[in-house]
């Protein structure tokens, strides 16, 4: 069971970012390897079908579907504007003549003899992807993407709403402890990301939003707060989609929580430079979490990049770990012994823990299950 | 390997390693012929690493035997895999086999003409296969085109199961539809590369059509219709098409399960299909009506064999860990919290929630977390079982003569077929069943998430093999029985609980009876109280059970009922709630009876149910809860 642990969340003040910046469908590549790009550059290109309509002749002309190809006036490929007629039916002697006009401006796709229906797509919408980090094109994804390397700093958050986008790092508190209220946000916050403590309420994203603030990284989040200010509940944990002004990260969890050290410590360091932010979530299938990159733009990229943080040997006694449950949430401290007997912790179960010396000086015993590695 | 269990001799097999790649953990069991009878030896659990950074569901599994290997000092692992070539009775296995639900499982979307025909069988089918189902298209669905036309492209799903028309019948609609499949051109979740599975089981006069509509753009697979008439439904070819794309398009574009399926004979189950099969086991061998359920982290499967129909359903996004808020979603807060016997902060409950969503693989430290969790499940299983008898009912469209009594017994039309004072078993399996600390706690969560009626036999999953012992019988059944017999089914109780309501403060019901020791038992209980005789596995009790007038234990309202009743650890649960069951309205009336419950039932330590119930005072107010239905 010492290999059964759940990875830190990653903070690290220099390290080699490789981001996969890929397409969801088929397009075009527009880099080169090796090309230097910065936040806003595209990097490939493709376009998503239009939207359809499809329209049923049978009932519009009042025929049988496999006469549909007799009545059409196009064909399949061509180019229709919005109510170009598109089938006409001449009626006895020129009279009770009826006619299917395209509801929109697009493309015959297809023209149904089995169901009488005839779709027409409208023109296909272009789809950007971005560098978002600046850096230098490590590898081609013919037909997909790139991957962009960058040196920088990392840090991983827990939780996030809001995608991609970036700004200076700003501090609207002096402690990790602190509640970032509406009233620590000001005028000049107005494209920056601005760092919080322990805690923001929904008055504070708002006011934030109505600033043009990109982006807000703090501790914790009441749950509530979060709904009332996406006006929904957040049933399944994937997120990143929505269009809220701003781009949200949760470093600890939900509630009032404190900032971890190191983070709040590294952003401390960074406050000022250019930071790339996404609040891109995904708890199952595939784990996302929110980041903050603040590249360094003055060093080139390495060649080689770092390979990802996958630890194989497990948890030994010395180790840093993290609490990630209540109670001693957030609090940090190094493994003292891994006991191989299962021990009953208060809720009566049987579970394998682990005994960590903590900064206070207490020694506890942890389910394995609810500490996680800190990385060094 | 292939797509069909391979023959083995099963004299040849004495040590057997199983696996079960869960969306949160992977569980390793391991199992061995004792003196002449398969035995469940150890258990060793590892996180699921089939998401980044690991992207390899093997090294999940290998953490898993690894626990096994230092629990039992049997060498299991070499640097190529699981040891599959027995060597000593210290070295290697003799038989491997796996389930899998990582990654989200099969997702699915389905297609048929009505919605409540083809569309439904045709989502049986899917969710018989263990698949789960994202979304049910037809033609009368209350969506336009277009509208299906950009749900499809972004399910982004696995698999599409298109049906529709009865063989011979009016191919128009069911040509429709594979023509908006055409238009929305849907891309598989596992990649670009990726062609994506449709597999047609619908009027076999379209099949040309489908095959020139569909053919050329993914890997099309026709069988036989699933609804070929309005009275029958013939899901069987459907699903097991649907397994072998399972395993040759789905499982091997997942991380690291391409070594995965070599390490193993045995085609690798989804983990309801492999569950199924076990609850399925239960109620043939027993001959009876059974419903079973595995409570996972991100999805809730529920199975009914009644009346010898089996049905399967997997709720997706109903679960304790990834899935837990949905269920506070789902259910609302209200639901949640009318189970909570403590006084509490509704901000604090949603964010222990959230933090649970975000941290799933964390469990509980404290007691109050745990109660929080298990009042998660019982809202889990009954929006589960909501789902699954949504589908347990009878063939839509079917020409029924209606005799008077059908007119008078509207149910038989409208409602589920399922009638849970005809069920004679509840069992239930999935970390937070299996994993209890008590198993009055499993006990509670079944009978408050599925409100059984008459004389109903609890049982659940010791510590969660079922699905291990699901892909095994299908190779070695000998096996799998006896460990399932004598490790796996642990037999909670029986609960009675009749039928009905009578005021609040009533007299509910009496029973006497005759212990195994030949002692005499009598109890009395009113309206809102639950009770208990202790009655060890494997002893039975006889007993009769005369319930108020109002009330039906089985034999008619006011009826006696002399039945014998089996034990459990947990004994005989006595329920006096009423059905439906309705808890107080006054919050304090409502936290006192819920202590009453869990004092009874021994559910939880007698301190911390103190420590619950301070400051509490009784007054009495019963009305019907709020319902997420």
């Amino acid at each position: 069971m010492a290999l059964a642990y759940t990875p830190g969340l990653k903070v690290k003040a220099s390290t080699t970012i490789r981001a996969a910046r890929r397409l969801p469908i088929p397009g075009d590549v527009l880099v080169r390897m090796g090309e230097k790009v910065g936040f806003d550059a595209v990097v490939a290109r493709t376009s998503v079908p239009g939207g359809v309509e499809i329209m049923k002749l049978v009932h519009l002309l009042g025929i049988d579907p496999d006469e549909v190809g007799m009545y059409m006036r196009k064909k399949v490929g061509d180019n229709v504007q919005k109510d170009e007629i598109i089938a006409e039916k001449k009626g006895f002697l020129g009279m009770f003549r009826s006619v299917a006009k395209s509801p929109t401006t697009g493309v015959i796709q297809q023209v149904s003899e089995l169901t009488g229906q005839v779709t027409i797509s409208e023109p296909p919408v272009p789809l950007e992807v971005k560098a978002y980090v600046p850096g230098q094109i490590e590898k081609i994804l013919p037909n997909e993407g790139v991957i962009v390397q960058t040196d920088g700093a990392l840090i991983q958050g827990i939780f996030g709403i809001g995608g991609e986008t970036h700004g200076k790092i700003a501090f609207a508190v002096d402690s990790p402890d602190e509640m970032l209220t509406d009233d620590k946000i000001r005028e000049n916050h107005g494209g920056e990301v601005v760092v919080g403590g322990s805690l923001v309420k929904v008055d504070a994203l708002r006011k934030a939003i109505s600033l043009g603030v990109k982006g807000i990284i703090v501790g914790g989040i009441e749950d509530k707060d979060l709904s009332d200010f996406l006006g929904y509940e957040i049933g399944v944990a994937i997120t990143g989609h929505e269009n809220v002004g701003l781009t949200l990260i949760i470093t600890e969890g939900f509630g009032r929580m404190r900032m971890s050290d190191r983070a709040f410590n590294l952003l401390k360091e960074l406050e000022g430079k250019e930071a790339a932010i996404n609040g891109a979530t995904q708890i199952r299938a595939g784990v996302i979490r929110p980041e903050i990159i603040v590249p360094e733009l003055e060093k080139e990229a390495k060649a080689q990049a770092s390979e990802d943080f996958v630890p194989q040997k497990g948890m030994e006694p010395g180790m840093a770990v993290r609490i990630i449950r209540e109670p001693d949430f957030g609090r940090i401290g190094e493994i003292v012994s891994l006991p191989v007997d299962l021990q009953v912790v208060e809720t009566e179960s049987p579970v394998r823990v682990l005994e960590v010396k903590l900064e206070d000086g207490r020694t506890v015993a942890v389910p394995r299950a609810d500490v996680e590695i800190i990385e060094e | 390997m292939g797509n069909q269990a391979p023959s083995l001799d099963p004299e040849k097999i004495t040590v057997i390693l199983a696996t079960d790649c869960g969306s949160t953990t992977s569980k390793a069991r391991f199992f061995k012929k004792l003196k002449n009878e398969y035995r469940f030896v150890c258990a060793g659990e590892a996180p699921t690493t089939v998401e980044a950074p690991y992207e390899d569901v093997t090294l999940g599994v290998r953490n898993a035997v690894r626990e096994v290997e230092e629990l039992t000092g049997h060498r299991l692992l070499s640097e190529k895999g699981i040891i599959d070539n027995r060597t000593d009775e210290k070295t290697g296995i003799d038989l491997y086999a796996t389930t899998s639900s990582a990654g989200g499982g099969l997702q699915m979307m389905v297609a048929g003409v009505v919605k409540s025909m083809t569309g439904e069988s045709a989502e049986r089918a899917a969710l018989g296969a263990g698949a789960i189902v994202m979304d049910v298209i037809a033609v009368n669905d209350g969506r336009r085109l277009h509208q299906k036309v950009e749900m499809m492209r972004h399910l982004r799903p696995d698999m599409i199961l298109v049906a529709g028309g009865t063989d011979g019948g009016d191919i128009e609609h069911v040509v429709q539809t594979a023509e908006v499949i055409r238009t929305a051109e849907p891309k598989a979740r596992l990649g670009i590369g990726y062609k994506l599975p449709i597999v047609y089981a619908g009027n076999n006069g379209a099949r040309k059509q489908v095959q020139e509509i569909l053919g050329s753009r993914y890997a099309l697979t026709i069988v036989d219709n699933l609804r070929p008439t309005l009275e029958t439904e013939n899901s069987e070819p459907a699903r097991e098409a649907i397994h072998e794309l399972f395993m040759e398009h789905v499982m091997s574009h997942a991380p690291g399960y391409n070594k995965l399926m070599e390490w193993t004979p045995i085609p690798i189950m989804p983990t309801p299909a492999a569950e199924g099969r076990m609850f399925r086991t239960i109620a043939e061998r027993r001959r009876i009506n059974v419903i079973g359920v595995g409570l996972g982290g991100a999805t809730t499967n529920v199975y009914s064999v009644y009346d010898g129909k089996f049905v399967r359903t997997v709720s997706a996004n109903l679960g304790m860990s990834y899935s837990i808020c949905n269920v506070l979603y789902s259910a609302g807060l209200q639901n949640i919290t009318r189970w909570l016997p403590f006084e509490y902060d509704e901000i604090k409950i949603r964010n222990v929630l959230r933090n649970k969503m975000i941290r799933p693989t964390t469990i509980p430290r404290t007691i109050d977390e745990l109660v929080i969790e298990h009042a998660v499940a019982r809202e889990a299983l009954r929006l589960g079982f909501m789902h699954h008898k949504f589908l347990a009912r009878g063939l839509r469209g079917v020409r029924i003569q209606r005799t008077i009594a059908d007119i008078f017994d509207q149910r038989a039309f409208t409602e589920t077929y399922i009638d849970m004072m005809n069920i004679h078993m509840i069992a239930g399996t999935g970390g937070l069943l299996s994993h209890a600390p008590r198993r009055a706690q499993t006990a509670l969560a079944l009978i408050d998430g599925f409100l059984p009626e008459g004389v109903t036999k609890l049982a659940q999953d010791s510590v969660f093999m079922m699905p291990h012992l699901g892909v095994l019988s299908t190779v070695h059944p000998t096996a799998a029985l006896e460990i399932f017999e004598k490790d796996c089914l642990v037999r909670i109780g029986t609960c009675l609980a009749p039928r009905g309501t009578v005021t609040e403060g009533a007299d509910a019901f009496k029973l006497k009876g005759t212990m195994p020791d030949g002692s005499r038992v009598e109890k009395s209980l009113k309206s809102g109280e639950m009770d208990r005789i202790s009655l060890e596995e494997g002893k039975i009790a006889s007993v009769e059970i005369e319930p108020a007038k109002e009330l039906d234990i089985g034999a008619g309202p006011g009826n006696k009922l002399t039945v014998e009743v089996e034990g459990g650890v947990v004994g005989m649960i006595l329920d006096a709630r009423g059905r439906p069951l309705a808890l107080p309205q006054d919050d304090k009336e409502r936290r006192r009876r819920l202590l009453q419950w869990f004092s009874v039932l021994d559910a939880y330590p007698k301190a911390v149910l103190e420590r619950f119930g301070q400051g509490l005072e009784p007054t009495v107010k019963v009305s019907e809860p709020e319902r997420a239905d």
